[in-house]
């Protein structure tokens, strides 16, 4: 179906030592008709069904209507999209299905709704449940007949998830496991028939994961939370009073819930990281056409400068965001293809693939939410007054878009997985990670090497800077590790910075790859915008990292070493300079003249 | 009940619209194509009717190779299978003998069509079909059921509404709300795939006319506002400027 020529041929965490040709990644202009009819079918769901409703889904009066939306999303196949076929979906293959949670991420309450029900409330059945649980919940759950929520948080246990309190007491007769405990934050929580609980038996360490229907009684809740946004998506606290759990419906083993919980996380955030570019698409669409429309002294505010920066930054930061994921998605749908074609059953391999790349997931997690809610806050700005007006649609957008820096693991949680999975993989030998970090350090020590322009080649010297951040983020860990050793975990501050450049040098690099891939396909002068908006947000990735740099390096060297290091940094952050104004001018241009998001 | 649905590949509502080659063709770089939305609650009834009373129903077009992806797009929507008539659609008698040659072949019960394309609104194919079919036509039709033998339905009149009945065969030209707008499924998108598309040939129809060019209509000039009480401007300007008085 897809034209990448090799499969699985990079592991997770690798982009940071390993070059990757243009041919190897899957850029989102290679999906099918097929998929695009997919993609078509879940936005004008949202025109139909959703965007006539907004404000009446976030009265909330009454769980009732976001239960029949979801009603309606399973009549039109939306929730089984990634069930297979033998359990009532339609088994299509990762990336549809993010491409699935971009095209409904734009339905505000709906979509949290709808992402809480198909991600964290099906997959734990799907990936860990054994044959009979499949086949008595998936298909329900895939047709929407039944609705899932996922109980996790307590009130007490939120990023420190394995802390929870909730109890599961085995009863004498051996039959039943009796849940009692208080869960928070429960999304779907007051229409859900089935909840997936995780509560811990005796005094594990470890959590163990159940399916609890909503029959099997002692299950009550309070009223749905007064929250900032997604007003719409009904969140609960759960309570469990000698809640009977038939033993049978214990997910995988005693002890397991935790890795459940991590790894169904995990999944969850690269598709949240769909949705949110499908909610960031909206905005920025909204924003142009309002930025048309709006007049301020005597001329469309569209014509600004100013406004044409904001236009095309949303452009940039989504494309960029956009390619990378989807570049991951591939990934993972091409490792799962090899893990079967090893004889690994089609959950074993999803969730290897999956765990393979859970780096990826975190960074592209952290990645698109921010740069959704970078989107929600200049749309705001470019409406002016009627940004603030609870009228007009950046209200919401902007109130909506900040939940997802907080759950499926708080952008700060998936900061430090990001560096900690990197690090301990380097530690296990997984990731010839010290390798590479203890020849930069040699390199910074010699003289540079100033052949910057490489070769003629298409965007031979932007690889160059490509390597070149990649280094610098070796070269800040590597030196950080040598520093502290086990003790680095305790310097968040650097990790963060870590991080950070980790996720530039890893969307700079998706980004340009998908360019020269495109321009192979439509030629240069067809890719002129998408070429601007690639250097644009390499310019940026650099300034950032630069930034990032910076403040790691003089927050743990001194002396001969800080100033080596400095250098080390000056040389590589260094980019030709250009003219990115212009470049935005005819981003933002484009998308004025089309009156929508033309990318 | 074997129902024929008749679909144009049209330029998206919101497309912009510019012409090349002098002036004689579309610019169909960066246009987005849809099915015609009348023809799409063509079909939308055709699907609700095949629930009803169970048969068939062929989608057809005219229309070039890049028309297909609407095509499947019908198929995906429920139709069983289509029918591509391999050629340009150049003018609405041209169509309609295309239409005319393929139904006569496939002997249906139902011609439903939309009331007029939106990229040239003749509004006369489901006409002529009728005529060179020898069969009733009617348009536009807001409510269709079949009881039957025979189709019960309304038509919009001038400031108001018709309510007839005739017997199949017939030729139908639709608008909403005469069913209920669907969206493909997932599992007829996924089937869509499967359901044949049959490409065939135009028949030889007598050319009726040449297209000589076409021009767009003038952007829509800057309002002028004129205070409320201030009515001798006004008039001035109706008569200098408007030059309607
Ligand atoms: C609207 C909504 C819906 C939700 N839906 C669900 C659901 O359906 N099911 C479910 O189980 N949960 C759900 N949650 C819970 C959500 O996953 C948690 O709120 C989230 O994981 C954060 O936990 P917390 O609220 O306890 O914050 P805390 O863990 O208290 O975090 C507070 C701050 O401290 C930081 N922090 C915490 N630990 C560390 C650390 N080790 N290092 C550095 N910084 C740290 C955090 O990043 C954050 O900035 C939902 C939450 C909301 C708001």
């Amino acid at each position: 179906m897809i034209a990448t020529q090799n499969r699985a041929s990079i592991k997770g965490g690798e982009f940071l030592i390993k070059e990757t040709e243009a041919s190897q990644v899957f850029i989102p202009e290679e999906f099918t008709e097929e998929q695009q009819m997919i993609a078509q079918s879940c936005r004008d769901f949202l025109m139909a069904e959703v965007w006539p409703r907004l404000d009446e889904i976030d009265q909330a009066k009454s769980p009732a209507l976001m239960s029949s939306l979801m009603d309606k999303a399973g009549a039109l196949g939306l929730l089984g999209t990634a069930v297979p076929e033998e359990y009532g979906g339609f088994g299509m293959n990762f990336n549809t299905s993010m491409l699935v949670a971009e095209a409904t991420g734009a339905g505000n309450s709906f979509s949290v709704a709808l992402s809480a029900h198909t991600g964290i409330g099906t997959l734990p059945i799907l990936y860990y449940g054994n044959d009979d649980l499949k086949s008595r919940y998936l298909s329900k759950l895939a047709s929407g007949e039944w609705k899932a929520a996922y109980c996790l948080t307590e009130p007490d246990s939120g990023s420190d998830a394995n802390s929870a309190k909730t109890k599961a007491a085995l009863t004498e007769d051996g039959k039943h496991y009796v849940i009692n405990g208080q869960k928070m934050w429960i999304t779907n929580g007051g229409f859900a028939d089935l909840f997936i609980v995780f509560a811990k038996i005796e005094n594990d360490k470890n959590l163990t994961a159940f399916i609890v229907e909503k029959t099997f009684g002692g299950i009550t809740m309070n009223e749905p939370e007064k929250k900032m946004g997604i007003k719409g998506s009904d969140t609960r606290q759960v309570f469990f009073n000698d809640c009977q759990v038939p033993v049978e419906n214990m997910l995988s083993e005693r002890g397991n819930g935790f890795k459940i919980a991590v790894n169904v996380l995990n999944i969850g955030r690269i598709k949240l990281a769909a949705a949110t570019l499908g909610g960031a698409k909206q905005v920025a669409e909204q924003a142009v056409k309002y930025a048309n429309e709006r007049k301020q002294f005597g001329t469309a505010i569209a014509n600004f400068g100013a406004i044409k920066h904001k236009l095309a930054e949303m452009a940039i930061k989504i494309y960029a965001s956009e390619s990378a994921s989807y570049r991951a998605g591939q990934n993972i749908d091409d490792l799962i293809e090899d893990h079967k074609e090893q004889g690994m059953t089609d959950a074993a391999a999803k969730l290897k693939a999956l765990e393979q790349f859970a780096i990826e997931c975190a960074m592209m997690k952290v990645h698109a939410s921010e740069v959704l809610d970078y989107v929600a806050d200049e749309g705001v700005q470019v409406y002016g007054g009627m940004g603030f007006s609870a009228d007009a649609p950046m209200d919401r957008a902007y109130r909506d878009a900040r939940i997802n820096r907080l759950f499926e693991g708080t952008n700060e949680i998936n900061r430090l997985l990001t560096v900690d999975m990197l690090l301990k993989r380097a530690m296990k030998g997984e990731l010839d990670i010290m390798g590479p970090a203890l020849a930069v350090g040699k390199e910074i020590m010699s003289i540079p090497d100033f052949n910057m322009d490489g070769s003629d080649e298409l965007f031979a010297a932007e690889k160059i800077v490509i390597k070149n951040l990649k280094k610098a983020a070796l070269m800040i860990a590597g030196a950080g590790v040598q520093k502290f050793m086990m003790k680095l975990s305790e310097e968040q501050e650097i990790l963060m910075n870590v991080a950070d450049i980790a996720i530039e040098v890893y969307v700079a690099e998706s980004v340009l790859l998908r360019v020269e891939k495109l321009i192979g396909v439509r030629g240069e002068a067809a890719c002129a915008l998408q070429k601007d908006m690639a250097l644009c947000y390499l310019h940026e990735a650099v300034d950032k990292a630069n930034s990032a740099g910076r403040t790691a390096i003089t927050s743990f060297a001194e002396g001969d070493e800080l100033r080596v290091m400095l250098m080390g940094l000056k040389r590589f952050t260094k980019i030709e300079p250009m003219n990115t104004k212009n470049a935005r001018r005819r981003i933002a241009d484009a998308m004025i003249e089309e009156n929508k998001f033309v990318f | 009940m074997k129902i024929l649905v008749c679909i144009t590949n049209v330029p998206d509502t919101t497309a912009k619209i510019a012409f090349i080659d002098n002036d004689t063709k579309l610019n169909k770089a960066g246009v987005q194509y849809i099915i015609g939305p009348y023809d799409d609650y063509a079909l939308a009834r055709a699907v609700e009717l095949k629930e009803q009373h169970g048969g068939s129903i062929t989608v057809l077009n005219v229309g070039e190779a890049d028309g297909e992806q609407q095509i499947r797009k019908a198929l995906a929507i429920g139709a069983d299978d289509a029918i591509r008539v391999n050629c340009e659609p150049s003018d609405s008698y041209f169509v309609a003998a295309q239409i005319a040659h393929c139904a006569k072949e496939g002997s249906y019960d139902l011609i439903l069509m939309g009331r007029e394309s939106i990229d040239f609104n003749s509004g006369v194919v489901h006409g002529l079909v009728g005529e060179m079919l020898n069969i009733p036509s009617f348009s536009p039709v807001m409510k269709l059921d079949i009881d039957g033998n025979t189709a019960k339905f309304a038509r919009e009149i001038e400031g108001g509404k018709e309510y007839l009945e005739a017997s199949l065969p017939l030729v139908l030209g639709c608008q909403e709300p005469i069913a209920e707008w669907k969206i493909p499924n997932m599992r007829g998108i996924m089937t869509a795939r499967t359901k044949p598309l049959n490409v065939v040939e135009p028949v030889a129809v007598p050319e009726a006319a040449t297209l000589e060019k076409y021009t767009l209509p003038a952007p829509k000039g800057a309002v002028k506002m004129i205070a409320a009480d201030d009515v001798e401007s006004l008039i001035a300007l109706l008569k200098s400027e408007a030059k309607v008085l």
